[in-house]
């Protein structure tokens, strides 16, 4: 994007190195106490990313791609029901196991710390799929399709992807780069909460915030950095760029 | 050395299945054709229509292919292997093996990679993995390994049949187009020997880490990942075993077909087969012992995800093919190369832990990806026809190649044998066959 030079260095964060301070960091906290399921999310950002359907029969071989994928969990049996919501987008980590495996590099971290995929360069290795502890990443096991009337509305930003090769959540990458354009016309920074992706844009309770990480006034970094702040599987040591907010018991912080 | 006609007198037996084709040749050769044939169908059919007509899906990424790649990449190591060891402690006991497990070697080393090629959502970019080659990538190990090895291993098939080819292109004036530029002039004279011998104790050392290194960097394929079950540190040491293991059982079975069909029996002795089944003996230990070390580890300090693999493996939905697996690559075998190794008994057991083997890549890779990390995305699997088309398609290929090798190049190696009797290594052999059967 070559936007780096019109932009002040920040205070440095401790998990970048000292070239990339002044980049953003684009990060994720999803607030579970928030979350009601609605699966809002997981249609919007089909609808954004054109995602394609892989219709009912597909689905059930495991071939449904959820770019936003949202887990539920039913806890006890009625009527002591407990249901617990658990959206899964890519974690985006600091440290991706799957780029480091892929063999033509068509998959990398860019400079904004999103791993992005480079649809013309993969050719379905499906050794990145396979190296996400999160399960996050989908494969075109077929042609992509969409109902008829359903191509009208499909997003003309969007790469359509083709048959063979892997796909994933990029954070909604290119509303960041319409407005990393607009910074960079106005010659300042992005503003916190000016680009958001799909999801965070369309939950109605407001669960999903978006933001630069390394901007500490940003509203994510100050969520991140919460008491009930989570990350999944951080044992790994990937460093995922989205956090959870921990639900209901509060007594044990 | 004894002039070619005498040599073709005295080794009739092994020169015999090149002229001579029975109903059985062409019978095999056409069903394998047709098998083989029926694959490419597979291949177009899934090539156009996407991965999709495979049975793998989210999360099982990876299936029935990978199984067959790192299965016959491991029957590829009975060759070279096996023959360059055996060659460097001079062994003589080796030789009649020798010609067999190299050409097993260098047909299993075209067989398994291209299974890479079927798995790739876009088959026909395969060399961009050369052309944007990632050095942080195991599979770029993998392509240089792999290569490196195949190379390696066709040379050294090439080079051991020289002096063969040169008998032959005497022999044969009917096939002089094929065997006099394969010859490169051979006459036997004491300059072609020396720089022969100085080229095979060259390739005998360095094949052995080649092929050591090829079957460490399939492992990391899998010991490199997150997925539970596959990060494990003697997964190299691990693969490398069970390569080797299924190797010899492969040369084993090779071997015991060809004495059977072209009538082998003089060369191929009881005393060779007692050896090979003590070689595959310890390679069954080998085994057992690894498979025990891995497992017992995961179970007894594995986290939650680990067990999770685990237990579906022993007592869950593989567990039928797990114990089955067991049962194939130890409990059977065990007591057969301990107590009867005859060639019946050498049979079953080789044949046992082919197929051992085989589902012991596949329940190595199946369950780690039906029970990731993250417990939430669950899936099955189940191969399509396609899939099984495509296995059975490249082990007739596989088989069909040797075939067609055994009619166009002596399976026993002349010059050796005729070398070891010469410097007495009868004598040795003799005397460790009363020894070891009396």
């Amino acid at each position: 994007m070559g936007s780096k030079k019109y932009f002040l260095p920040i205070s440095s964060s401790p998990q970048l190195p000292m070239k990339g301070v002044h980049m953003y960091r684009w990060g994720m906290v999803i607030d579970l106490d928030r979350c009601t399921g609605c699966q809002a999310c997981v249609v919007a950002c089909r609808q954004e990313n054109n995602v394609p359907f892989a219709g009912e029969q597909e689905a059930g071989l495991g071939r449904g791609k959820f770019w936003m994928n949202l887990i539920s969990e039913v806890k006890g049996s009625y009527p002591d029901v407990e249901m617990r919501f658990f959206p899964i987008p890519c974690m985006q980590c600091d440290h991706p196991p799957c780029t480091k495996v892929c063999p033509v590099e068509a998959t990398y971290k860019n400079p904004d710390g999103i791993v992005a995929q480079v649809y013309p360069r993969c050719i379905g290795v499906r050794m990145c799929i396979s190296n996400c502890p999160y399960t996050v990443r989908y494969f075109n096991w077929h042609a992509p399709s969409w109902p008829d009337d359903y191509k009208r509305g499909r997003n003309p930003d969007v790469y359509r992807r083709r048959k063979g090769i892997t796909e994933k959540c990029n954070f909604c990458i290119q509303r960041i780069r319409t407005a990393k354009w607009n910074a960079r016309r106005e010659k300042r920074r992005i503003r916190d909460g000016e680009v958001v992706p799909a999801c965070a844009e369309t939950c109605p309770s407001g669960a999903i915030s978006f933001g630069d990480l390394n901007d500490p006034k940003s509203r994510v970094s100050r969520l991140s950095k919460s008491r009930r702040a989570f990350r999944l599987l951080d044992d790994l040591g990937t460093e995922p760029k989205v956090y959870y907010l921990k639900e209901g018991e509060w007594h044990d912080g | 050395m004894m002039d070619s006609e005498a040599i073709a007198r005295k080794y009739e037996r092994v020169l015999a299945p090149l002229t001579r084709t029975g109903w059985m040749f062409w019978a095999a050769v056409i069903s394998l054709s047709i098998i083989f044939l029926w694959s490419f169908f597979a291949f177009g059919w899934q090539y156009r229509r996407g991965l999709g007509e495979t049975g793998m899906g989210h999360p099982v990424s990876w299936a029935l292919y990978l199984v067959n790649f790192v299965f016959f990449i491991g029957i590829s190591h009975a060759g070279a292997l096996v023959s360059a060891v055996l060659r460097i402690t001079r062994a003589g006991w080796g030789t009649p093996f020798g010609r067999a497990a190299e050409a097993v070697t260098v047909f299993a080393l075209a067989a398994g990679p291209t299974n890479i090629l079927f798995d790739l959502g876009r088959s026909s970019r395969f060399y961009w993995v050369a052309l944007h080659a990632q050095f942080k990538s195991p599979l770029l190990w993998d392509f240089t390994c792999i290569m490196t090895y195949f190379t390696v291993s066709v040379i050294f098939l090439y080079v051991l049949l020289v002096p063969d080819i040169g008998l032959l292109r005497d022999r044969f004036p009917g096939r002089r187009w094929l065997y006099r530029p394969l010859s490169l002039g051979w006459t036997g004279t004491e300059k072609e020997w020396s720089v022969l011998s100085k080229t095979i104790g060259f390739l005998c050392i360095a094949v052995i880490p080649i092929a050591v290194s090829v079957h460490t960097v399939v492992s990391w394929v899998f010991g490199l990942q997150t997925q539970p079950m596959w990060f494990s540190t003697i997964f190299a040491p691990y693969f490398v075993v069970g390569a080797i293991y299924s190797g010899i059982a492969a040369i084993i079975l090779v071997t015991i077909a060809l004495r059977k069909v072209y009538h082998l029996e003089d060369y191929l002795k009881p005393y060779h087969f007692n050896n090979m089944g003590l070689l595959l003996l310890v390679f069954t230990l080998l085994w057992a012992y690894f498979t025990f070390a891995e497992h017992l580890t995961v179970g007894y300090a594995g986290g939650s995800a680990e067990h999770a693999v685990l237990w579906s493996k022993l007592t869950g939905k593989y567990a039928l093919l797990f114990w089955i697996m067991v049962a194939l690559c130890f409990v059977i075998p065990f007591p057969i190369l301990v107590f009867k190794r005859t060639l019946p008994g050498l049979l079953i057991a080789s044949i046992c832990i082919i197929i051992g083997m085989w589902i012991e890549r596949y329940t190595i890779i199946i369950p780690s990806f039906i029970e990731p990390r993250l417990p939430y995305v669950r899936g099955d699997y189940m191969p399509s026809w396609v899939e099984w088309s495509m296995t059975a398609g490249i082990a007739a290929g596989f088989t069909l190649a040797f075939v067609l090798f055994s009619k166009l190049f002596p399976v026993i190696s002349i010059w050796e044998t005729e070398k070891d009797e010469k410097e007495g290594h009868d004598k040795l052999r003799q005397k460790g066959f009363n020894l070891l059967t009396g």
